[in-house]
């Protein structure tokens, strides 16, 4: 059920490009023609298939505030936390020539539609942030990381299919001079972001844990306009 | 300008219009828009990246003789990584809070394209004080977008510009309010940043005709 939930949430609700505007550069970059960007977003999948679970172990095991404990209990109050961009972004680099010498000798034909895309990859904001989001929302374990990393991947081949698909038919059309080109495809794309929050009540329709947190903001408010209430009753009788 | 030649002064001006990194080079837009929803957090934003542009092409242009050109991408990634982590330490020792608002965007600073891209095309072919050039002219022209942006949204999303409110209290109804004026609670979310942009380059596109893609 977990795995479910986190697989359709980061697909559709966190989607990569909607949500957090993550890859953009590619994506508005590589969106002319639909079998290319299907060669990029596969390729996304793959690297965050691999990235994500490999910067999990690194963050476990060597990054997080007492995770050098295995290496011995004076190791325990070490944080190396403030290294993570440094970790990630090696580790995404290293990953992405492996994966490409790799995949270039099995297989070939692979190699042939991923191959120019795979270094392109490696300075893909989409990648370093699916690993510092796999951080910040605590993942629990790796098979929620690796679960992670090809969701998001999906959606982002989702986002990068349905504005190349939009963009092909779009060039029959007769877009104002000024907006052709760059400006249409960010007001598409603003449109289709707007199209996709509508998934965010999805997961949250009817579940307790929505109502806990309404119950908590409200309280929050509460606490709030009693504050504030204070702060008039202070200023007046300080005008007073 | 005494301190600079007319070539060098145009390194700084031209990328704050017609050749913006953001509207036209279509460099940097994931960070651009992800945290534009306040006028604070994009110029915090952007003093970061020209921190990062400004030192980080100095550096690689002083190396670039002996990088090898193999692995030029993954030296490029350390320096801007090391140069970011230092952004990211000074940020949670004296603005916490801003840099929770952050969250992984200074991080995404180092995949920003902006600045692999001024490396690649620039830093390394030139000296260091015409890299240095390059790169503060770009980080403003980023910065200039990234304004532009949060002003918009921070103005008409939550009627304040840094967090005062500048159109009068929407509860005590003052100000505008009073005249039955209303926050658009719509340009704080996110795909409200892309349109936001879409019309910044159309504006710009056709005020130069130069600029107009076929």
């Amino acid at each position: 059920m977990e795995h479910i939930e986190l697989f359709f949430k980061s697909i559709f609700i966190d989607n990569m490009v909607f949500a957090t505007f993550l890859g953009m550069c590619s994506y508005l970059a590589v969106s002319k023609k639909v079998s290319t960007a299907v060669g990029l977003g596969a390729a996304v999948i793959f690297v965050l298939a691999v990235t994500v679970p490999v910067n999990w172990l690194l963050d476990q095991y060597i990054l997080q505030p007492g995770a050098l404990q295995w290496l011995g209990a004076e190791y325990a109050d070490y944080d190396l936390s403030f290294l993570s961009f440094i970790m990630f972004i090696a580790t995404i680099a290293t990953m992405v020539q492996l994966v490409e010498i790799v995949v270039e000798k099995f297989s070939p034909s692979l190699y042939n539609s991923l191959g120019i895309f795979l270094p392109l990859i490696a300075v893909n904001c989409a990648i370093l942030g699916g690993s510092l989001f796999m951080q910040s929302r605590e993942i629990e374990t790796i098979g929620l990381a690796l679960n992670y990393g090809v969701s998001s991947g999906i959606g982002w081949f989702l986002a990068i299919l349905a504005i190349a698909a939009i963009r092909e038919k779009i060039r029959y059309s007769n877009v104002p001079a000024p907006l052709r080109g760059l400006g249409i495809t960010f007001i598409i794309t603003g449109l289709m972001a707007i199209g996709f929050m509508s998934f965010g009540g999805m997961l949250t329709g009817g579940d307790d844990e929505a109502k806990q947190e309404e119950t908590t903001t409200a309280k929050v408010e509460q606490a709030k306009k009693a504050e504030d209430n204070k702060l008039a009753e202070n200023t007046t009788t300080i005008n007073e | 300008m005494g301190l600079l030649s007319k070539k060098d002064a145009k390194l700084i001006t031209d990328p704050l219009a017609d050749n913006n990194p953001i509207t036209i080079q279509v460099l940097g837009i994931c960070s651009a828009l992800a945290i534009t929803a306040q006028l604070k957090a994009s110029i915090v934003m952007s003093l970061s990246v020209l921190f990062v542009m400004g030192v980080g092409n100095v550096v690689i242009s002083l190396i670039r003789n002996i990088i090898p050109s193999k692995i030029r991408i993954i030296v490029q990634l350390t320096v801007v990584a090391a140069l970011v982590i230092i952004v990211d330490q000074v940020l949670k020792a004296y603005a916490y809070s801003l840099s929770k608002e952050l969250s992984v965007f200074i991080g995404l600073i180092i995949t920003n394209c902006i600045i692999m891209g001024r490396f690649e095309a620039f830093a390394l072919a030139n000296g260091p004080w015409r890299s240095f050039l390059d790169g503060i002219g770009n980080a403003l022209g980023y910065a200039v977008i990234l304004v532009i942006v949060g002003f918009f949204r921070e103005l008409l999303g939550s009627g304040t510009l840094l967090g005062i409110k500048v159109l009068g209290d929407p509860i005590e109804k003052t100000g505008l309010y009073a005249l039955g004026y209303e926050n658009n609670g719509f340009m704080l979310l996110s795909p409200m940043a892309l349109i936001v942009v879409g019309i910044i380059i159309w504006v710009q596109r056709s005020r130069n005709k130069d600029l107009i893609e076929d």
